[in-house]
């Protein structure tokens, strides 16, 4: 039974986070946190150092006891490798709003804020953007409001920055010196125009980009049991919805054996 | 009010009745223990033309603060009501231009109640650089790191020094000392204000500074103001260690504020709860 396009995504993030050693995810991203968690999971399986995991929120999946700053000090010190931001906006020099669209502060669309974007942008090595809604409105020319800048001049203190961007239509990396982003692969059942269209800003891509590499079979099944078990201490009306989306799949792939 | 070592137990109109018109108020995350029993108090008290300061964001009880006419600033590094959304009163008092905004980032609300914690003017730190979020705040100030042998700029984030700290907490014991676990940002908070309110499920009679367990764990009395019992006092906001977020009840709040009509009749209803 194939992968579902989440499952697709949750290998990917787990593929962006090899060689890790700590990541941290936010609170409400159950996708990312999936991702670590698969990570984790596949490193155990390999004999490979451990991947520390700490989200934001959890009670299983937290060990901090130092409070919400701890966080900001652990990533300032270099102690956190890799992070998952999104944004409102997002544009081709990895700059990300997370504040609001049209003019600031009256904002015509106000989004929550810019939570620790502006500081864990510049110290966490590997950011990796993640927006499902891959369309024209998110991913922009030019954000109207600079949460966190993608590239900042030379004199700035700069350990981190954009990784790779993943959307439900492809994955970007991103090259700072441009700066911008290539494309680096297409989610299955999706084109290049159809990502074209959805991008309001200029990439760079191969003629013919590859296709996102689905998980190979021992790997789902890691991510189907043992993962989607994790998950389901923290996110467990996520992993439910998961659950289903699979079962509906077998459902179909079955009938359609039948027929 | 001046701390006190030996607080006596008050009731919410109380704690309600030091918070005057203009003050500074500390709130903290939604995880961390918010007085939602202080936010009703609060209202019925109506000191309005107030300053919010997130730690670091905020949620349900400063929206209600904002849609009820009560602030006129906040400083947040974000408002959300999580799962159930935006916070709609604070997303249409930004369109209104009714309250004016300070954002921020997490560490930068962090960076400046520890300043106030230590007495210094001013924390350094890294980030911000050739943002907007700094493009808009002329508080924060840029310096030319002094100890560096190149070009090294750095953010200096003033001291954030509230008036009062308003928070929730599992239990307070009879000597005013509150014990806050792993919430180290409520000590933040305390450190920084003039004054803090706790609200508490319950009062124990051993003193929590007794046990070097509990100890590690509890505010000194020291830093706290006053004390009130609050029996479910997060509701609906979750309590660490004792009870779960009611996120349909959240979600309810957030539909029913959609509007200035459904956000009155919210309150009334809730003010009826209170009545009964």
């Amino acid at each position: 039974m194939p992968a579902t396009p989440r499952e697709i995504l949750i290998h990917t993030i787990a593929g962006l986070l090899d060689g890790v050693r700590h990541v941290a995810v936010g609170a409400s991203s159950p996708i990312p946190a999936a991702g670590a968690m698969l990570r984790r999971a596949l490193n155990r399986r390999a004999g490979l150092p451990p991947t520390r995991i700490s989200i934001l929120g959890s009670r299983e999946h937290n060990f901090f006891t130092n409070g919400s700053a701890e966080l900001f000090d652990c990533a300032g010190q270099g102690r956190i490798d890799a992070f998952f931001l999104g944004g409102g906006q997002i544009d081709g020099r990895g700059n990300i709003n997370l504040v609001g669209a049209g003019d600031y502060p009256r904002s015509s669309v106000r989004w929550p804020g810019s939570f620790g974007s502006a500081y864990l942008y510049y110290v966490v090595p590997r950011v990796i953007l993640f927006r499902e809604e891959h369309s024209p409105r998110v991913f922009v020319d030019k954000v109207d409001f600079v949460s966190a800048p993608g590239v900042t001049g030379d004199h700035v203190y700069r350990k981190g920055g954009p990784y790779a961007l993943l959307t439900g239509l492809g994955l970007f990396s991103f090259d700072k010196r441009r700066p911008g982003f290539t494309l680096e692969s297409v989610h299955p059942g999706h084109r290049l125009d159809d990502i074209a269209q959805a991008t309001g800003f200029a990439f760079a891509h191969e003629p013919a980009p590859r296709t996102t590499p689905p998980p190979d079979g021992p790997t789902l099944d890691l991510l189907r049991h043992q993962v989607l078990d994790e998950l389901n201490e923290t996110y467990p009306a996520f992993a439910s919805a998961m659950k289903a989306d699979i079962e509906r799949d077998a459902e179909r792939h079955d009938t359609g054996r039948r027929q | 009010m001046p701390p006190s070592n030996s607080a006596p137990i008050a009731d919410l109109d109380r704690l309600a009745g030091a918070v005057e018109p203009g003050m500074a108020l500390a709130l903290p995350v939604d995880y961390a223990g918010v007085s939602m029993a202080m936010t009703w108090a609060l209202l019925a008290r109506g000191a309005g033309d107030l300053h919010i300061v997130n730690v670091p964001t905020g949620g349900m009880q400063g929206d209600i603060l904002i849609g009820a006419g009560l602030v006129r600033s906040v400083e947040t590094s974000a408002m959300t009501l999580g799962e159930a959304g935006g916070a709609p009163c604070f997303n249409r008092a930004v369109k209104s231009g009714q309250i004016k905004l300070k954002d921020a980032t997490c560490p930068a609300i962090h960076a400046g109640l520890m300043a106030a914690q230590k007495g210094s003017p001013f924390m350094p730190m890294r980030g911000l650089l050739e943002s907007d979020l700094l493009k808009f705040r002329d508080d924060w100030k840029v310096i030319e790191n002094p100890f560096a042998d190149s070009a090294d700029p750095v953010v200096l984030i003033p001291a954030i020094k509230p008036d009062v700290a308003i928070f929730h907490a599992p239990m307070a014991d009879r000597f005013g000392n509150v014990w806050i676990g792993r919430r180290r940002e409520l000590a933040a908070m305390a450190y920084a204000s003039a004054t803090t309110l706790v609200t508490v499920e319950r009062v124990v009679e051993n003193n929590l500074l007794a046990d070097e367990l509990s100890a590690a764990g509890t505010l000194p009395a020291l830093y706290v103001s006053d004390i009130a019992v609050a029996s479910n006092g997060a509701w609906p906001y979750g309590l660490w260690g004792e009870y779960p977020t009611d996120t349909a009840e959240i979600i309810r709040y957030a539909r029913a504020a959609r509007t200035d009509e459904g956000f009155a009749a919210y309150l009334a209803a809730r003010a009826a709860d209170k009545a009964a």
